[in-house]
């Protein structure tokens, strides 16, 4: 029902959606405000999304879908729904994942885990590659700072990330060749890297993925750095880093080994040959000495060269018992080679505790496994020398700390402790340096602690176009900060050769999001398998296996997707239309407005917390109602289907327990009625009922039905009719039934007994709640909020808030409907638009329709749209096949189907078919005509097709809705429809609609409140009005009332409000006036009026209607009334109230539903409850001592009038509830009136004597007959005036600009009186302001050649419009008057009169068509 | 409100019943339709004032004509309704299926080729 005016809102050239947008601030006036809204990255492009959903397909996240109320997943680029509008996809995302923000190469971690769970691996691996060279050496070697942050650990244990990407590097390697990665477009440009460690190999890798033309010059034998010559091969296997420098050396990239910089190249050679820039990356291959006397005695060697000779297979010479000086992972590894190389005993000595070591833990443990002793907290003092001048030991001294108190490296020692340890070799690892040997001569700036001077940023050394980076710019440090600081100078180079800021957008910084993890179910980290210790002696085998396929995707499996979307970026490979924009950022917009309008909705009321009663947490068959909701509707979780969700059963027995979050000052806090739940409730039931395949139980647990909107009583009174059993009970306990998950309920009857019942399902009936999101933005703009957390107004100025010139409708302004939200958002908008009036039309776009284009030469080019309509349709009627039998069809020349054929995307689709195929017709086969064509026809236009070329099939509401049960039949059916489409295609012509100025004023009838604000609402918009009312006196029956419930007066306000009536130039009043004569159409009517019973007629010319002609007080016949004086109804009570006559009264009995809610008048009268609390509590106020008892059915004090039932409990007020059938007796007496009732608690009768008793008589509404019958305006059996659609349109009347307000619509209170006029108001001026409007382009057209003038046309038509003209001779039809109903085409004995769009052969040819095959 | 009805009745919209032609419905009957029956609103209420009535007359003409020709009158129906009586239409559409089966097929309906 929302899709149309989804549509119409989203197509509207002066509607700007700010869609994942907030209002942050306003300043300024009413009239000129400055509205600061704050929009939200979406991440996609409208202009460019095509909404095709291929994006959504490849998303590898899955995640809570909240427009299922959490009952299913989607992914994390999604719709909305589906007919969304703006109809294209959003990402959602929480932030940067901890992961990604953390890796020092930021790499996609959460995205790569997230293509291993979609087991799309080699994605994985080109995702990670996008940002990293090295999956394979990193995803052995890496220290992980990233698992240190990984929001597993909040849980259980990190996410194995390392172990994650090297099984992506070892299954790539398993399959065969790596991918690799060719240039965006090879360029010119030549670039040097000194050093082939991972820092200059990854400059290298990212500057040739750009395409620039890279050489690498490295000193040592091989490429690789200290992965080749550092890191030991049961570290890092060394075909797993050639085979990833093979990758680079094949990208392009030139690796010349042994060449030395300062010796071989300089930087003047290099500029000699061509090269543009220089990348330093030499890295860290020098060692640190002891300072310690005898240092450099033979068998003291340097870890760096003992590990680098030992790589390269150098012969090294170590003894049986070696001694490693230091503690750190270089340490570590120098000890673990020496053992593999052969040395029986290898000690670890190290200043640090074993708690200090700067050694990762896990390597201490490998260790420790090896055989390796470790020796804490010792400094070497001096080494022992043997009589072959060889070391022979290290007399050590005991370290008492290593670090100051500014955590600054300054070991202090206790001499008197020293211990000896001997060795016949002795390495000492205590750190690395530059080695300068050849690089002094060449200019570049070091600084003070021996690295090279570079920008940290930009990378940029002293010399221009020279950069540095790696080890020998910031230290040692590991691989994957190697690679970061690559990647950095491969931008930097590129940006230096082409001319770009080195700076500009770089410093960035990272900062991630946690999700929380209460309730987050432990599931352990996958342990990695490795070689056993005793497997590792005496040979350099890879110690870890890593993960096999089944064990990565286990892991990968425990990730928690902290940033929702994971970064992977397959929705940009998909997205064709290129919409996908992962970089865009937050706007802040200020928008320069007149007025404000507040619409914020609100929230349903989260059960949660009332677990302990309820369940609804723990047991999967206690929904709450918009959860039931989505179970019904065709495209929620189950498709419709009515299903539990523990086991997948249809259900036999649902509860609904109403009031969950409303009437509840006890558990909730929320006093209100949200005034809704009772209807859903029942429309919930009755629609399950429809959707059971066997027989469906459904009780309405309640405390009152409120049933009190127009008509709905008819409602209520069928649900009971068709089965729905209504019990008035508030359930104190559900219980789980744990062995089948039914939900057993306690509660107690009427008469006191305890009964427990079992339900398969329980649905709580959740109130409306506004949000604290709302309660922050009322916050922020300054508007008012009640206790109740509504916005605050006042009664007489229902959508007007705190803040002049900002105003609030739907559930904001109070718990309310859908017919009273829209009318209230009309309302608002009159309000809005009366301040704004002088500026109409003074910043608005206008739609420019492309040229006509002239058809009517060509043969009929017929395109047929067939909708699935979600499953409403597609579900019954096998849509495919009606596609392709409508491409059968003759003059078909395409044929296509949709899921939502009215979607906004599927429009375009339409209008992009009818250029491509050169359509010059459409049929739409969906719904209704009625609802939809409309918006089609305007679909035509705007690619210069006429309008009229266009037909629908109604294969939904007349077929698939209708015929749900037989899908072959409503197939056939389609089938037949679409035929008969086709065949009227075929016959249609272009027809074009006359244009027909409009008369702007208003004619307003009935000055009672609801006349007296339309006609000020609409006076205010700059429209003269004419206010007609019959009596001599403004006011209408609030003449009678004296104050609301609130205790607003009302006599003062209607006062006030007929003096600015009177006082405003552009109101023509018209008191004791008549409606005798009616004409005209939308835009130009004329109404004959008479003022007085002599006076004479006048006419009044207007472009618009407004009908406000009220209601009285029902005169009862029941209960005595007429005939004992102490039996009065509400509103004389009130005269006795307002005159302090009532005070002396000891007891007083109201009875409610009088004159309403029986055999006469179906319906409530919605405002009789609050009458009689309102006249309770003002008796009570007079005279505490009174007695008051009000006799009801059900107690409808709705909305926020329950605080003033709730009140008048609270002061006594006996309330005593009746069944229709055992109706209160009422006995006059001398005494009293004796009033006997059947009390429903006692279960007994009880009589009392009222002094007097008070009737809640219904409303009546005035006696219209005449106005209906002039006006042609209907009524329904009670009376009052019938609105368009009682949803979409509940304040226009079905002829077109009539409008319809105030208790004439039916019973309502003073303030919803007042919106709905302003909502009239609204409605009617949207018309006024046109300048023209346009007439139906559907009129007789009479063909004069063939009129024999027999007048038999000017005699039927019932308008009056054909007219015989006597200078002409001939009978002419006014088209402007036509009213299109074809009487004359049928009555013309010559038929020379013709419909358009209906004429003979349009008709009969769907006559032909539907017969042409045989109907079995 | 997707009340079921038979599927064999198809709709063919008219502006209003005052529209229907004794033309059309003869054209129905003639190319093989079982029935036909025209819906308008409620007598008294029509949107056109009186395009209902008239229709009434018109079909009250084409029974007389299928009389004449040997046919069954009352294979054409005039039934009236308010635009919110879904249930009644419903049962109207029932009714009026329901009473052409026992009819039987209209006489003038071709034989089935190759039969």
């Amino acid at each position: 029902m929302i899709s149309p005016k989804l549509v119409e809102v989203g197509r509207h050239t002066n509607i700007d959606l700010l869609t994942y947008s907030e209002l942050v601030e306003l300043r300024g006036e009413p009239g000129n405000f400055t509205a600061v809204v704050r929009k939200k990255a979406r991440y996609v492009d409208l202009a460019k999304c095509t909404s095709c959903g291929e994006c959504s397909k490849v998303c590898p996240i899955e995640t809570v879908n909240d427009y299922d109320e959490g009952l299913s997943k989607r992914k994390a680029i999604f719709k909305q729904y589906v007919q969304g509008m703006p109809g294209a996809y959003a990402i959602e995302k929480r932030g940067t994942a901890p992961c990604k923000a953390t890796c020092p190469a930021h790499v996609s971690i959460q995205g790569y885990i997230a293509l291993i769970n979609a087991g799309k691996y080699q994605e994985a691996l080109d995702l990670f590659r996008e940002e990293h060279p090295f999956p394979g050496v990193c995803g052995r070697v890496c220290h992980h700072p990233c698992e240190k942050m990984c929001t597993r650990n909040d849980v259980d244990q990190p996410l194995a990330i390392r172990e994650l990407h090297r099984f992506l590097a070892d299954f790539e390697r398993a399959q065969g060749e790596p991918v690799v990665s060719g240039a965006e477009e090879k360029r010119s440009e030549k670039v040097a890297v000194i050093g082939a460690g991972p820092a200059g190999l990854t400059a290298a890798y990212y500057l040739a993925q750009r395409g620039y033309q890279v050489t690498i010059f490295e000193k040592l034998p091989v490429a690789g750095g200290m992965m080749a010559v550092g890191i030991p091969a049961y570290r890092l296997p060394r075909e797993i880093l050639n085979l990833e420098i093979e990758v680079i050396r094949r990208m392009g990239v030139d690796i010349r080994t042994g060449v030395t910089f300062g010796k071989d190249v300089t930087f003047d050679s290099l500029k000699q040959d061509g090269f543009k820039s220089v990348f330093l990356a030499i890295g860290l291959h020098g060692g640190r000495r002891l300072g310690v006397e005898n240092e450099d005695t033979a068998g003291v060697l340097q870890g760096v060269d003992f590990l680098r000779d030992a790589a390269l297979g150098r012969k090294v010479e170590i003894g049986q018992d070696v001694l490693v000086v230091g503690g750190g992972n270089v340490a570590v590894d120098v000890a673990l080679t020496a053992k593999r190389l052969g040395a029986k005993n290898v000690t670890m000595v190290c200043l640090e505790r074993r708690e200090e070591m700067p050694a990762w833990a896990h390597e201490i443990q490998e260790a420790l496994e090896s055989d390796i002793t470790i020796v804490n907290s010792f400094g070497p003092k001096s080494f022992f020398i043997d009589k072959a001048k060889r070391v022979s030991g290290i007399e050590f001294k005991t370290c008492t700390a290593v670090f100051d108190e500014n955590k600054r490296f300054n070991p202090q020692y206790d001499e008197s402790v020293c211990t000896p340890l001997f060795a016949d070799t002795v390495i000492i690892s205590i750190g690395q340096s530059t080695d300068r040997s050849h690089l002094d001569g060449q200019g570049i700036a070091f600084t003070r602690p021996g690295g090279i001077q570079a920008d940290p940023v930009t990378l940029q050394t002293n010399i221009e176009g020279v950069f540095a980076g790696g080890d020998v710019f910031y230290g040692p440090k590991s691989v994957v900060e190697a690679v970061a600081s690559g990647k950095e100078a491969a931008e930097s180079i590129h940006r230096y050769i082409n001319g770009l800021d080195l700076r500009e957008g770089r410093a960035k910084e990272w900062e991630h999001v946690k999700p929380d993890t209460a309730g987050e179910a432990k599931h352990g980290r996958v342990a990695v398998r490795c070689l056993d210790p005793a497997a590792r002696e005496c040979n350099f085998l890879e110690v870890s296996f890593g993960y096999d396929e089944a064990e990565a995707r286990s892991e990968a499996q425990r990730c928690l997707r902290c940033g929702i979307c994971s970064e992977c970026y397959q929705c940009v490979k998909a997205c064709l239309a290129k919409a996908v924009d992962h970089t865009q950022a937050p706007e802040t917009l200020e928008i320069q407005v007149g007025s404000v309008i507040l619409c914020p909705g609100s929230d349903p009321y989260d059960p949660s917390h009332l677990e302990n009663i309820y369940h609804y947490r723990t047991s999967p068959n206690v929904l709450t109602s918009l959860e039931f909701e989505r179970i019904l509707s065709a495209t929620g979780p189950t498709m419709g289907h009515l299903k539990r969700l523990s086991d997948d059963r249809e259900p036999k027995r649902i509860a609904w327990l109403q009031c969950i979050g409303s009437r509840d000052t006890n558990q909730c806090g929320n006093s209100y009625c949200s005034s809704v739940c009772c209807m859903y409730a029942m429309k919930d039931a009755m629609i399950a009922k429809e959707h059971a395949h066997s027989g469906l139980d459904c009780t309405i647990f309640n405390m009152d039905i409120r049933s009190f909107g127009k008509d709905y009583e008819k409602y209520y009174n069928r649900a009971i009719k068709n089965g729905i059993r209504f019990v008035r009970s508030r359930v104190h306990s559900v219980d789980v039934l744990p062995e089948t998950g039914n939900l057993s309920l306690r509660y107690v009857d009427e008469s006191g007994g305890l009964k427990i019942e079992e339900y398969d399902m329980v649905v709580l009936s959740v109130g409306l709640q506004i949000s604290k999101d709302t309660v922050d933005l009322a916050g922020r703009l300054g508007v008012d909020l009640k206790s109740s957390r509504f916005a605050d107004s006042d009664v007489f100025k229902p959508v007007e808030t705190s803040r002049p010139g900002v105003y609030a409708c739907g559930v904001f302004q109070g718990p309310k409907d859908i017919p009273a939200s829209v009318t209230e958002a009309s309302a608002a908008a009159a309000m809005a638009a009366g301040k704004l009036a002088e500026a109409r039309g003074t910043d608005i776009q206008k739609i420019q329709l492309p040229e006509e284009m002239d058809v009517s030469e060509e043969t009929p080019r017929i395109g047929v749209f067939v909708c699935n309509c979600g499953i409403n349709i597609g579900g019954v009627v096998d849509v495919p096949a009606i596609r392709q039998y409508a491409e059968s069809l003759p003059g078909v020349v395409f044929a296509d189907e949709n899921l939502f054929t009215c979607s906004q995307d599927t429009q375009e689709k339409i209008k992009d078919k009818i250029k491509e195929h050169k359509l010059n017709r459409v049929v739409v086969a969906s719904c209704s005509p009625k609802t939809h064509a409309p918006m089609f026809m305007e679909t035509l236009e705007a690619c210069g097709l006429n309008p009229y070329l266009f037909e629908m099939a109604n294969i939904r509401n007349q077929d698939s809705w209708v015929h749900a049960g037989d899908h072959s039949a409503a197939t056939r059916k389609a089938r037949d429809l679409v035929r008969m489409s086709v065949a009227r295609a075929t016959t249609l012509r272009t027809l074009s609609s006359k244009e027909v100025s409009i008369t702007k004023r208003a004619l307003v009838i009935g000055g009672g409140i609801a006349g007296m604000n339309a006609a000020l609402a609409l006076a205010r918009q700059g429209f003269p009005v004419a206010l007609v009312e019959k009596e001599p006196e403004l006011g209408g029956f609030a003449r009678r009332l004296h104050h609301t419930i609130e205790g607003a007066d009302i006599q003062a306000y209607l006062n006030q409000l007929a003096g600015e009536v009177r006082a405003n130039a552009q109101i023509q009043i018209l008191t004791d006036t008549r409606i005798t004569a009616f004409e005209g159409f939308k835009g130009n009517f004329v109404t004959t009026v008479q003022t007085g019973a002599e006076g004479r007629d006048q006419t009044i010319t207007h472009g618009a209607i407004v009908v406000a002609t009220g209601a009285g007080e029902y005169r009862p016949k029941e209960y005595l009334y007429g005939e004992d004086p102490r039996v009065m109804t509400q509103v004389e009570f009130g005269d006795l109230l307002e005159k302090k006559e009532a005070g002396a009264l000891q007891s007083v009995v109201m009875i409610q539903c009088v004159g309403s809610r029986n055999e006469q008048n179906e319906n409530c009268s919605r405002i009789c409850c609050q009458s009689a609390v309102k006249n309770a509590l003002h008796l009570k106020r007079a005279n505490p001592e009174a007695q008051v008892y009000v006799l009801y059915r059900d107690m409808r004090t709705y909305g926020q009038l329950e605080d003033f039932y709730t009140e008048a409990r609270r002061q006594g007020v006996i309330f005593i509830r009746f069944e229709p059938g055992d109706a209160p007796q009422a006995a006059a007496a001398a005494d009293g009136i004796a009033v006997k009732v059947k009390d429903h608690v006692l279960q007994r009768d009880i009589e009392i004597l009222a002094d007097r008793l008070v009737l809640s008589a219904g409303m009546a509404a005035a006696d219209t007959a005449d106005i209906s019958g002039i006006m042609k305006l209907n009524r329904n059996p009670e009376g009052f005036f019938i609105e368009a659609h009682v949803k979409l349109r509940p304040v226009d009347m079905p002829s077109e600009g009539v409008y319809l307000c105030g208790t004439a619509h039916g019973p309502k209170l003073i303030s919803e009186t007042i919106a709905q006029a302003q909502a009239a108001a609204s409605r009617a001026g949207t018309l006024l302001s046109k300048d023209v409007v346009k007439l139906s382009a559907i009129t007789a057209k009479l063909d004069t050649d063939h009129c024999v003038k027999c007048l038999t046309c000017v005699r039927s038509c019932p308008f009056g419009v054909p007219q015989f003209n006597t200078s002409e001779k001939v009978v002419e039809i006014n088209e402007a008057l036509c009213h299109g109903c074809g009487v004359c085409t049928a009555v013309c004995p010559r038929q020379a009169i013709g419909l358009s769009y209906y004429e003979d052969d349009q008709l009969i040819c769907k006559i032909d068509a539907l017969l042409s095959e045989e109907v079995s | 409100m997707r009340l079921n009805y038979p599927p064999n009745v198809k709709i063919i919209l008219v502006p209003c019943t005052g529209k229907v032609d004794v033309i059309h419905m003869l054209q129905a009957i003639q190319k093989g339709a079982d029935g036909v029956y025209c819906v308008g609103c409620l007598e008294g209420s029509c949107h056109y004032n009186e395009g209902n009535l008239r229709c009434r007359e018109r079909v009250n003409h084409v029974r007389e004509l299928l009389q004449e020709i040997g046919l069954e009158s009352d294979r054409v129906r005039m039934y009236n309704l308010s635009s919110g009586e879904g249930p009644t239409f419903a049962a109207y559409a029932t009714e009026m299926t329901e009473h052409i089966r026992k009819l039987g097929p209209n006489p003038l309906k071709k034989k089935p080729k190759g039969n």
